[in-house]
């Protein structure tokens, strides 16, 4: 199931309906110029790949620090700037993406949003374009209901590697369950690599950013006993 | 590219942490990380580790003419490399502030407090002294990057061994380490720099070893450099909030405890490596 690519490698990727996920890229323009030959696929970047059941959907998942963004990921972002109509967001990329003061819920031309500079947003990468920088969105734009994006107040913001959020949004991952179990918390994970924390407690939120820094692949990759016998001595 | 400041979440937070003498990295206000030193295969290759905070230094040395004014007099020089390996804030050719900081005080430190005899240094007064190059790079910044690099550079300093050489007349002969054992450097004292954060609120206790975010959201830093024998090298404090001479004197005393325990972990550390070493130079 996993193996290992490099950047440039050939993929063996072939569906009918084919979906590339990050990592993968559709070689156009081949040099054969035979127009029945499949659409050869490569990998941009080194990691495992990995496709669904069904090989629809194929993708390359790898340990990085730096964030790229992709259209439809869930961020955790900084608002460094108000830029005229919206705002300017660090989400951990090259650029800063652009938030507009209309992509939230409920907003208008009269009553948008008023934002501090330092804010936590919780938002959708609308639009990834190599070319161009970043958008963001704190809104389902069909439903224009919020669906749990938008500024996030008070708790803790944790730094990981890029491969822990995508771990900690995996429902089967031990960690959160096993956190939640013990004391009531709130979590909101960007794959950009941070993760957002609250719990009643000052202990308890120390307790879960230092469990995520723990259990991060980069950082010592504790497990689940591990996991346990840490928080006993955090007393939590 | 500068990073932006910390969001207000992570700011507040630290802030009601620190009231409550709780740090995020689970220490108390007045704990070090613990320091890790690791030794290169050569002599004067140190790596030290202040949790996710690295620093490697190596130590050289070569022979060269004094300069006229100092004829008996060895040189040191050190070089600091801070790349943006270290950190995406730090840039190749724009040193910033907070570099060039960082530089003057390992100048200060490890210099010009006199750690190392330098007139011991010399081998043929005018003609023949030694040149210790001291190089200092930066891996990794998660706080405190400067009693780090202060802390690998004097065990470089300590770990060094330079090779024998014999003087007969004007004749120079150096002895390689088969020949004959090196001769570690001859050092007068081991200064180790202490770094303290304050906060904006006065009730808030300052913090020894200030992580990256404890750095970035303090209200001024102190750094304090002394030996185990409680002889102080340098203060330094870079505006910032004021101070009162009580508390000064007492993390002065703090700093006097962390440097003694500093001290016996590096003459352990150095005592380890050798014992591992011995066998294999005679």
């Amino acid at each position: 199931m996993s193996t290992v690519v490099l950047p440039g490698q050939h993929v063996p990727a072939q569906h009918v309906n084919l979906k590339l996920g990050p990592g993968l890229l559709q070689s156009t323009g081949s040099s054969s110029g035979d127009a029945s030959t499949a659409p050869s696929i490569i990998a941009t970047r080194a990691g495992t790949l990995n496709h669904s059941a069904n090989r629809s959907k194929w993708w390359v998942e790898n340990n990085s620090r730096r964030y790229v963004p992709a259209a439809q990921e869930s961020v955790i972002g900084v608002i460094i700037q108000k830029a005229g109509e919206g705002f300017r967001v660090d989400i951990g990329s090259a650029q800063p993406a652009s938030l507009d003061g209309l992509a939230f819920e409920g907003a208008t031309k009269r009553n948008k949003p008023n934002l501090k500079i330092g804010t936590l947003v919780y938002a959708r990468v609308s639009l990834a374009h190599k070319d161009m920088e970043p958008e963001l969105e704190c809104f389902d734009a069909q439903t224009r209901k919020a669906e749990g994006f938008g500024d996030l107040k008070g708790g803790f913001l944790v730094r990981c590697s890029l491969a822990m959020c995508r771990q900690l949004l995996d429902s089967k991952h031990f960690l959160l369950p096993l956190l939640g179990a013990r004391f009531p918390l709130e979590v909101a994970v960007g794959v950009n690599g941070r993760v957002w924390v609250t719990a009643k407690d000052v202990r308890e939120i120390i307790g879960i950013a230092r469990c995520i820094e723990a259990v991060d692949p980069d950082g010592g990759g504790m497990d689940e006993a591990g996991v346990m016998d840490f928080l006993r001595t955090l007393g939590l | 590219m500068r990073p932006p400041s910390p969001s207000i979440p992570e700011k507040e937070f630290l802030f009601t942490a620190l009231k409550q003498s709780l740090r995020l990295d689970g220490r108390s206000p007045l704990e070090l990380r613990p320091p890790v030193l690791s030794f290169g295969p050569e002599l004067g290759w140190v790596e030290c580790a202040l949790g996710k905070t690295r620093v490697i230094a190596h130590v050289d040395a070569k022979m060269v003419k004094p300069p006229p004014e100092r004829p008996f007099e060895g040189i040191i020089t050190i070089h600091s490399e801070i790349s943006p390996m270290a950190s995406s804030e730090y840039e190749i050719g724009r040193p910033s502030e907070e570099e060039i900081t960082i530089t003057r005080m390992l100048d200060k430190v490890l210099k010009r407090s006199d750690a190392v005899d330098k007139e011991s240094l010399c081998i043929l007064a005018g003609q023949r002294v030694w040149h210790l190059r001291l190089t200092l790079h930066c891996l990794a910044d998660a706080g405190n990057m400067l009693d780090c690099a202060c802390l690998a550079g004097i065990v470089a300093l300590k770990h060094f061994r330079r090779p024998d050489v014999e003087v007969i007349g004007d004749e120079v002969t150096v002895h390689p380490a088969s020949e004959r054992a090196p001769i570690p450097l001859s050092m007068h004292h081991t200064p180790f720099c202490l770094t303290f954060a304050f906060f904006p609120d006065p009730e808030t206790s300052p913090v020894l070893d200030p992580s990256q975010l404890e750095q970035r959201l303090s209200a001024g830093l102190m750094s304090v450099a002394l030996n185990a024998q409680r002889e102080l090298c340098v203060v330094q404090k870079l505006g910032g909030v004021p101070l009162s001479t009580d508390e000064v004197l007492r993390i002065v005393n703090v700093a006097v405890i962390k440097a003694k325990e500093l001290d016996q972990l590096v003459d352990t550390r150095l005592k380890e490596d050798w014992a591992g070493r011995n066998v294999e130079l005679i």
